[in-house]
Formats: C-alpha cells, sequence, structure tokens
C-alpha cells in the first residue's frame, strides 16, 4: 500500500474523487442540490483531462439513468449522482437497470422529497426506491462515502447488480472533513478492470436487452434477481474484507458501537450515528450501559446478523429519518421488528421507534441523549410510547 | 445504394416469424431500415408494438444488437451506448465503427419522448432516430397521440354523437427536428423502399445526430386492409398528407409527386375517417384539405427559399 494523502474534503468533494480515481466509462448525469457538486467536479475532471470518461450532460435524472442503463447494457463501467426528486424521476429506470442486472453505481445524496419542497437532509428519497433492486449502502461520513464508492464498483460487477452509495444532504455532503485518500495506484488496483461476459458492442455475440418477458418466464427471472441480492450480502463482506486487509478502515454489513456489555441500544444509520457516538462516549463515562448499531447496507437488509447483534438488550430504539406514511413508523423500525420477530426466543420485543429530522430538522446531543433516557426507563419497565417524534413542534 | 435485388439477397437482420400483424408497416420498417444499415448496428428500441411483437422472451427478430428499457427513453438509450463507444474508441479499447439507432412509435415519440429526443439531439450524439409513425398509440389499442390527424377515430378521441374524432390538428415534429439546426431530418414512408433506404444510408454516412419520421400506415389502427399498407403510404405522399423531403444541414430538398391527389382519396380507404365521408361532415373534410393545402405550400415555400446548393454525394459508411 502506498502513501495516503491526507486532506480536507467535503463529502461531495470525496465522492466525486473516487470517481475520479475509479475512471469510469461513461457518466451520465443531471444537476440537483445537493448532489450537483459530485458530477460538477467530475465533469471538471473530464474537461482537464484527468479522465477517461465520456461525460453526458442529459436533460433529465430520467435520462441519465436510462443513459447508464444504455452504457452499461453496452459494455461500459458507469457511474452517476443524484437525489430526492432526481432520484424520484428514476424510479422507474432503477428498477429497470436492476432487473437488467446492470452494475451501474450512483452516488445518491439524502435529500426529502417534496412536497412541500425542501433541499435538506432526510432519507424519504433513498426509502422511496428500497424495493428497486439496488444495493444501498449508507455512510456516516466522508471517509465512509469514498471507501464505500471505490467498494461499491467491486460489489456491482461481481452482484450484477447496481449500488447506490448514499450521503446525508448537506451534513455530509458539504461538511468538510478529514479525509484519507488513497493513491491513484492503489484505488486503480482495488477497482480492477471491468470484463462484461455479455454486452450489446460485442458483435461476435448479439444480445437482446431488454425483451418482453410474459407469464412464462418473468417470475423465473425475478426469482433470479432475488437469489442475487440475497447472495449480494456476502460479496459486500469480501469486498469489505480485502478492503480492509489492504487499506486498514474495516467494514461490514452494519458498525457495532460499545456494544460489549451494553444493555440499551439506539439503531441509526448515516450522519446520525456519528452524533449518537459522541452521547455513547458520554454515557459510557457515567456507567449507563449503551451502544449504537449503525446498519451500513439498507439493502439487501442484514436480518439475522442485526437481530444477532441485538440479542440480550433490555431495550432497543430504531430511528428513522423517513416515515413510511403507513399509520406506523419508519422503514428500518419495521425491518428491525421483523427481524426480531423471527429471532430465536427472548429476544427484546422492547423497540421504541423515533422518527427525527425530516426535511434536515437538525439532531442535536440533547435529542439522542433523550432517546436514550427513555430507553433506559423503558428497560425497567416504565411504558413509552411506541413511535415518537423527535424534535418536531406539536 | 444497392438495389432491390442485392437488398433481397442481404441476410435477414430483422427476422420474420415475429408477432407483427399481417400487413404490419412498423416491421418494414425496422426490415428495411436495418438493409440500409447493415451489420454493424445496435438498435434502441422505444416500448411499443415494434418492441413488443419483435422480442418475445425467449426468441428475438433481431440478429444484431437490440436494447429496449423504457417507453420515454430511446434516445437517451442509444446515447448512452454511443458515449460508450465514443469512449472505448478514446480509451484505445475499441476500434469497430458502428452505427446507433433508436426506433420509436409515434407515441414513444411526439409525446412521451420529445424531451429525452430533444435532449439527445442538442447534445450531438452521433445517432438515427427513426420514428415509426401510424399517428397513434396502436399498441394499447388506438389511443390519440399528438400525431394523431384531425377528424381521426381513436379510442380516446372516439366519434360519438357529438365529437367527431379528434379535434386538433397533429404537431409537425419533423420540424421541431428540423429546429434543432441538426445536420440531417428527413420524411419517409413505408411503400417506398428506395426513399426509406437511401435516406438511411444517407443519414449514417453523416456524424452528428440524425432524425427520419417514417409515415406507417397500420392496418390495425387505420382500419384498411393489410394488403394496403404500402398502396395507402404511397397515397399519402400522392395527397401531400405526408410529403417526402429531406433537410440537409439547412437545405430543404422536397421529392414531389407526379400529381397532387385530394386527400378524401386517401381518407376513403382508412376506416378510422369512415365518419368524414358523411355529407354532413363535409366542412371538416374541407378543413382538412385546407391545412394539408397549406401545409404542403409552406413546405415549398421553405425549400425555394433555402438555397439549393448541390451537396458532394455521400458515402454510405
Amino acid at each position: 500500500m502506498d502513501k495516503t494523502n491526507i486532506v480536507a474534503r467535503t463529502g461531495n468533494e470525496a465522492m466525486a474523487e473516487a470517481m475520479r480515481q475509479i475512471n469510469p466509462d461513461v457518466v451520465a448525469a443531471y444537476p440537483i442540490t445537493p448532489a450537483t457538486e459530485v458530477v460538477q467536479i467530475f465533469a471538471g475532471y473530464v474537461a482537464d483531462g484527468l479522465v477517461k470518461t465520456e461525460f453526458v450532460p442529459v436533460e433529465s435524472e430520467h435520462s441519465a439513468m436510462s443513459a447508464c442503463i444504455g452504457s452499461a447494457a453496452a459494455g461500459g463501467r458507469t457511474m452517476t449522482g443524484t437525489s430526492s426528486q432526481g432520484l424520484a424521476l428514476m424510479a422507474e429506470m432503477l428498477y429497470i437497470a436492476a432487473g437488467l442486472r446492470l452494475p451501474i453505481v450512483m452516488a445518491d445524496v439524502n435529500r426529502a422529497l417534496s412536497s412541500p419542497i425542501n433541499i435538506h437532509c432526510d432519507h424519504s428519497d433513498t426509502m422511496m426506491v428500497k424495493e428497486s433492486g439496488w444495493i444501498q449502502i449508507f455512510s456516516e461520513n466522508c471517509q465512509e462515502a469514498y471507501d464505500n464508492m471505490l467498494q461499491a464498483i467491486r460489489i456491482a460487477e461481481k452482484a450484477k447488480l447496481p449500488v447506490m452509495v448514499t450521503t446525508d444532504g448537506f451534513i455530509i455532503s458539504h461538511g468538510m472533513e478529514r479525509l484519507e485518500i488513497l493513491s491513484d495506484a492503489d484505488a486503480k488496483a482495488f477497482v480492477g478492470e471491468y470484463k462484461p461476459e455479455y454486452y450489446l458492442l460485442n458483435f461476435e455475440k448479439p444480445i437482446t436487452v431488454g425483451a418482453l418477458d410474459l407469464t412464462d418466464y418473468y417470475f423465473e427471472h425475478k426469482r433470479q434477481q432475488i437469489e442475487a441480492i440475497k447472495d449480494s450480502k456476502q460479496i459486500i463482506l469480501d469486498v469489505a474484507g480485502e478492503f480492509g486487509a489492504k487499506f486498514g478502515r474495516e467494514y461490514g454489513l452494519f458498525e457495532k458501537y460499545k456494544m460489549d456489555g451494553a444493555e440499551i441500544v439506539i439503531v441509526a444509520m448515516g450522519s446520525t450515528a456519528g452524533t449518537a457516538k459522541v452521547v455513547v462516549d458520554g454515557l459510557r463515562s457515567k456507567g449507563v450501559k449503551a451502544g449504537l448499531v449503525k446498519p451500513r447496507i439498507f439493502r439487501p437488509f442484514p436480518k439475522e446478523e442485526l437481530a444477532e447483534s441485538l440479542k440480550g438488550m433490555k431495550a432497543i430504539a430504531v430511528m428513522d429519518r423517513s416515515d413510511s406514511m403507513n399509520a406506523q413508523e419508519g422503514p428500518l423500525a419495521l425491518e428491525i421488528k421483523a427481524a426480531l420477530y423471527d429471532a430465536p426466543a427472548g429476544s427484546c420485543r422492547t423497540v421504541l421507534s423515533y422518527i427525527y429530522g425530516l426535511g434536515g430538522r437538525e439532531i442535536k446531543l440533547e435529542d439522542i441523549e433523550l432517546v436514550y433516557n427513555d430507553l433506559s426507563e423503558a428497560s425497567k419497565g416504565k411504558a413509552k410510547p411506541k413511535v415518537s417524534y423527535l424534535g418536531v413542534r406539536e | 445504394m444497392a438495389n432491390l435485388k442485392d437488398l433481397s439477397k442481404q441476410k435477414a437482420l430483422f427476422t420474420g416469424g415475429h408477432r407483427g400483424c399481417a400487413g404490419c408497416g412498423a416491421a418494414i420498417v425496422a426490415r428495411q431500415v436495418l438493409m440500409a444499415a447493415g451489420p454493424n448496428t445496435v438498435v434502441a428500441n422505444a416500448t411499443g408494438c415494434l418492441e413488443v411483437v419483435s422480442t418475445i422472451f425467449p426468441y428475438t427478430a433481431w440478429n444484431i444488437p437490440f436494447v429496449h428499457s423504457a417507453f420515454e427513453n430511446a434516445a437517451a438509450s442509444i446515447s448512452g451506448v454511443e458515449a460508450l463507444h465514443k469512449s472505448w474508441v478514446r480509451q484505445g479499447k475499441y476500434d469497430k465503427k458502428v452505427n446507433f439507432i433508436a426506433f420509436g412509435g409515434d407515441g414513444g415519440t411526439y409525446d412521451i419522448g420529445l424531451q429525452s429526443l430533444s435532449g439527445a439531439m442538442e447534445r450531438g450524439h452521433n445517432i438515427l432516430y427513426v420514428c415509426y409513425n401510424n399517428e397513434a398509440y396502436m399498441n394499447t389499442g388506438v389511443q390519440r397521440s399528438g400525431a394523431t390527424p384531425k377528424g381521426a377515430d381513436t379510442t380516446t378521441a372516439p366519434v360519438g354523437k357529438i365529437k367527431k374524432g379528434k379535434e386538433q390538428f397533429r404537431k409537425d415534429l419533423t420540424e421541431i427536428m428540423a429546429a434543432h439546426r441538426i445536420p440531417y431530418v428527413a420524411q419517409s414512408v413505408v411503400g417506398n423502399w428506395r426513399d426509406l433506404t437511401s435516406k438511411v444510408e444517407k443519414a449514417l454516412a453523416i456524424e452528428g445526430p440524425k432524425f427520419i419520421n417514417v409515415f406507417q400506415p397500420c392496418r390495425l389502427g387505420w382500419a384498411y386492409d393489410p394488403e394496403m399498407t404500402c398502396e395507402i403510404g404511397r397515397l399519402s405522399v400522392e395527397t401531400c398528407v405526408w410529403p417526402l423531403y429531406e433537410v440537409l444541414n439547412g437545405q430543404y430538398k422536397v421529392t414531389k409527386p407526379k400529381e397532387k391527389k385530394p386527400v378524401v382519396e386517401w381518407i376513403k380507404l382508412q376506416g378510422r375517417f369512415r365518419h368524414l365521408l358523411k355529407p354532413e361532415n363535409k366542412p371538416l373534410l374541407d378543413d382538412i384539405q385546407a391545412a394539408t393545402d397549406k401545409n404542403w405550400e409552406d413546405l415549398l415555400r421553405k425549400e425555394s427559399l433555402t438555397p439549393q446548393v448541390k451537396t458532394p454525394e455521400l458515402k454510405p459508411s
């Protein structure tokens, strides 16, 4: 491993930097706040000849994903970036990219969905497409965003599935942090060459991509796709293992923070996990047995592994930065509860659900302290609301 | 330019055995376009009749690389394929010369795919977009589109006790494309193979974005006997309902019929216009004739206004 370069970068800059090192064949993208910078910076690399990429500045996100599908089907390493309404406009094509098993990688900067229109962070955009068949990787900070992008290329091409790497809009995308950048040579060696099996530009073996699949074949093809997303879990772990061995930063399906001996735990994704770690440290110094579980991979959902990590807890709080609009709770809470339901008998049944941070509403240390406080009381048998809305005026 | 005998001996790149209706004009468009384009061609196809009849898994009628992903994005899809080719050629990974062709029906081109088409044309990709224009959403059962002519009976602008079919004139997409100032825009027709294949050859010899709007009679939606497809196509040109012309680098060139026939000659062969032949609908028929005349005169004026510079003969790729 070469010497790493330690710099100060925003999340968007970190993702663009990863894209420069990946040097994809094609990038097709459309601007949207707060993801614009990722491809804007990248367009600068193209203009300066720092990458060999053909940049396609399309007229909409729908066309961005359509052009990515064309490029990936033709055999190219293909990337894009978007956010919020852009992701929503892409939704039709996201399902198609996954169904066609195309290894496209996207920088997805989490931002609230309209309406009301808002440009700040929540996870409603990414959650809207959680059933699209894309692998979804959440990042806590700039470093993870950078590392996840490099790993995503390998995961996508091995799993033959598209991958979106998310950061939290403005909080990570525009927040400047310390970033360790691999040498170009190390990054290039890690991502390797992409050798597609079947591709449009291979005239020796012409293929029809996107055929009409009726009652006699559709189900079998979807069944294979279901298997592929299941199988991707091991691929994600293998790629993370190789990354950790080479570069010393460890990744898994999720991160356990101070879970040894923990009795009360918060499950939270993205930048909020970083805030929660500070609170956990404080509580631990006071003797409170607090811990944190931070899912990194939301799709595929690491159900058994998460349930196992939550074994023996006295109370669990799941923090969702979006609501499911199902008159119940957020998507992460529902998945965690489903995981616990299927877990061996005796697993924790005290699960509190918190909706927080919609439209970029700040989540403060005190908010998270409040959650741990609730957990302490719940663990002693005191009744608590099943679903709470944190930091909202009611 | 190949002759008919040569073309008939070519290996079919769009094969028979597809599920098109008897007399399907869209299949003729695909077959003849590929005859002119040759085997080094990638096709992107919008959702629609052509895609549905030609790719029912596990079969395909395409002997060349083919991609379909959705309805409104054939132009964006082919621009992605073309972008990759450009990237690979620049990187020295690939050296084959390839034609990039998108096919879309009028629904996928005039309406839902217009934005994607306009974007791809403006970006200047080296692509040929072929609209097989049958003047309605035929795949879903003959609904009106932006290409449907005034007075036509469709299932979403039907002839009823009060209404007389579509109330609006169709939009002029060929002129919208010409307004993009791309190097080559043309109208062609099913029923004139020489016109279509020579325009495709000409288009593919030009670097940059090209657009050909092919008028395609549809025996199902237009309601006529299947053997009439090519004849109705030719009649649409002879009546000036669908003039054959091209705009090469801004220069108009119109292929004029020997004798301009009345529009009713074309209308009376089609069930979708049956109601127009009733005496009480004579004003509507007159309206359609007047609009056709005006469009034709406008086109001739455009031709007369653009300098007729002789361009060197283009060699097909």
